[in-house]
């Protein structure tokens, strides 16, 4: 207990006193993750949106495949992502296994299905609602696209902070692909898993400590977001 | 037997128009006019295909058979921009009440100088003055159908489609949308309104549709259809009596 107790205070001392190493991997973990969810929206809520109010044969069966993806174990992820990426891999040639990038592409394969198929369901709900009277004001499927992304914004941006508090957490995929190169790849999920093994209990815990402060983060602003958004009538599905 | 061939605003007709479902027959107007200014109310019970017909109208439903026209041509996109309408249930965008008149005059290409002009003007004939900045979605229901009524009138309509904008609201809300319908026809916008409240019809109406299982069983003049129905089933109806 007295163990835990110098540790747990060895972690708080990293935090406050700033310690550099740290604070680099927390710097490293929050640009993975925040470029991830960015490239993620942009790709994710015009797919969302587009299987909202388009219609076509197969339709059905992408929405399927796509809230299938949401539960994609992330280390089976990581193994594509690293077949894809490694020397003789179709994507070998760029040379970006082991980068932060490769973290970024692993990341954003798990966190576009989930921001895709959210923007659906909302978009899809706000859709129907206005269906008519966007009719009747002479706006067509397509135009209706960017008003509909817009008058969902308060639940769009849940589904981001969703979206990054998966991809912040994960550590499965980022490993297999990122190699957790001190200084270069290693981040929080990755140095924790590293340090319990090595016995430096102190950085582990620091590291855990801020990750769970983002995680607290992360759903107060979407439960703060969600209660607007159902207030002005648009629940999170 | 009476003539049956619609035109609203003199140049708009219906003809031979039929709609079904599943084998049922939901609207069935084989030639129907509406003659003068308006406004123009279709009553009827409950699924006698009143709003069925306000939207073919308004081009949102395309029928089975039939085709609405104007000057003798199929009802265009042309046609359909010089309408407008109202639901019975307020679609309000998730934006402030400027924002949603604002949207629709921005589609018209109104400068934004005009915009902001013609939005104070708008909520100053709604009686919403004061409440520009204030979320659409937090309005009372009577606010609501207020600026759903003054949005579509910012597209400066020929014709205003009504689908039983009053049915949710008291009665102070309902004369107060009543006043702004009035004011609409009297600037010339042609009113065509669906309800189910004879009441409305008498205070409103020019002319009456009456409708009843998908067919439009009388029209005319409103005091005299109010006064002497022709139709059994408008006698029914305005009797108080169970017409389905």
């Amino acid at each position: 207990m007295q163990g835990f107790a110098s540790e747990f205070s060895a972690a708080m001392s990293l935090i406050l006193e700033g310690d550099s190493e740290l604070w680099s991997i927390v710097l490293l973990s929050l640009k993975v993750s925040v470029f991830a969810v960015l490239i993620s929206a942009l790709i994710g809520m015009p797919v969302g949106a587009a299987l909202a109010v388009a219609r076509f044969p197969g339709r059905r069966v992408l929405i399927i495949v796509m809230n299938a993806l949401m539960g994609f174990p992330p280390v089976v992820v990581g193994l594509l992502v690293y077949l894809m990426l490694s020397r003789s891999g179709p994507l070998g040639v760029l040379e970006l296994l082991y980068t932060p990038t490769a973290m970024i592409i692993a990341q954003v394969v798990l966190v576009t299905p989930i921001v895709a198929a959210l923007t659906r369901q909302v978009i899809e709900m706000l859709a129907e609602e206005y269906s008519e009277q966007l009719r009747s004001l002479g706006v067509s499927r397509l135009a209706s696209v960017p008003v509909l992304l817009w008058d969902a914004r308060l639940a769009l941006i849940t589904a981001l902070l969703a979206g990054f508090g998966r991809a912040i957490a994960e550590v499965g995929a980022v490993i297999i692909v990122g190699g957790n190169i001190n200084h270069v790849t290693r981040v929080m999920t990755t140095t924790i898993a590293l340090e319990t093994s090595k016995g430096n209990l102190a950085l582990a815990l620091a590291l855990g400590a801020i990750l769970i402060g983002i995680a607290v983060a992360v759903n107060a602003i979407v439960s703060t977001l969600s209660l607007r958004a159902e207030q002005e009538g648009l629940r999170h599905a | 037997m009476r003539d049956l061939t619609l035109e609203i605003v003199r140049r708009l007709s219906v003809r031979n128009l039929e709609i079904a479902r599943n084998g049922k027959a939901l609207l069935t107007v084989p030639r129907l006019s509406l003659d003068g200014p308006g406004p123009t109310l279709i009553l009827g019970p409950n699924g006698s295909g009143k709003s069925l017909l306000l939207r073919c109208l308004h081009g949102l439903i395309a029928p089975d058979r039939g085709q609405v026209e104007q000057d003798g041509a199929p009802l265009g996109l042309e046609h359909k921009a010089r309408q407008a309408m109202v639901f019975q249930q307020p679609v309000l965008l998730r934006r402030s009440v400027a924002a949603n008149l604002d949207f629709v005059l921005k589609r018209q290409g109104v400068p934004r100088r005009i915009r902001k002009t013609r939005i104070e003007e708008l909520l100053d004939e709604g009686g919403l003055e004061g409440k520009a900045r204030q979320s659409a979605r937090s309005l009372s229901g009577g606010e609501a159908q207020r600026l759903a009524i003054l949005r579509a009138l910012a597209l400066d309509p020929e014709t205003l489609f009504l689908d039983e904008p009053t049915s949710a609201l008291d009665p102070g809300a309902t004369q107060t949308i009543e006043r702004m319908i009035q004011r609409a026809s009297n600037r010339g916008v042609r009113i065509v309104m669906v309800t189910h409240d004879i009441g409305q019809a008498r205070r409103l109406a020019a002319d009456i549709v009456m409708m009843q299982g998908g067919r439009v069983v009388e029209h005319g003049a409103a005091k005299q259809l109010l006064d002497a129905p022709e139709s059994d089933a408008s006698r029914r109806y305005l009797a108080g009596g169970l017409v389905t």
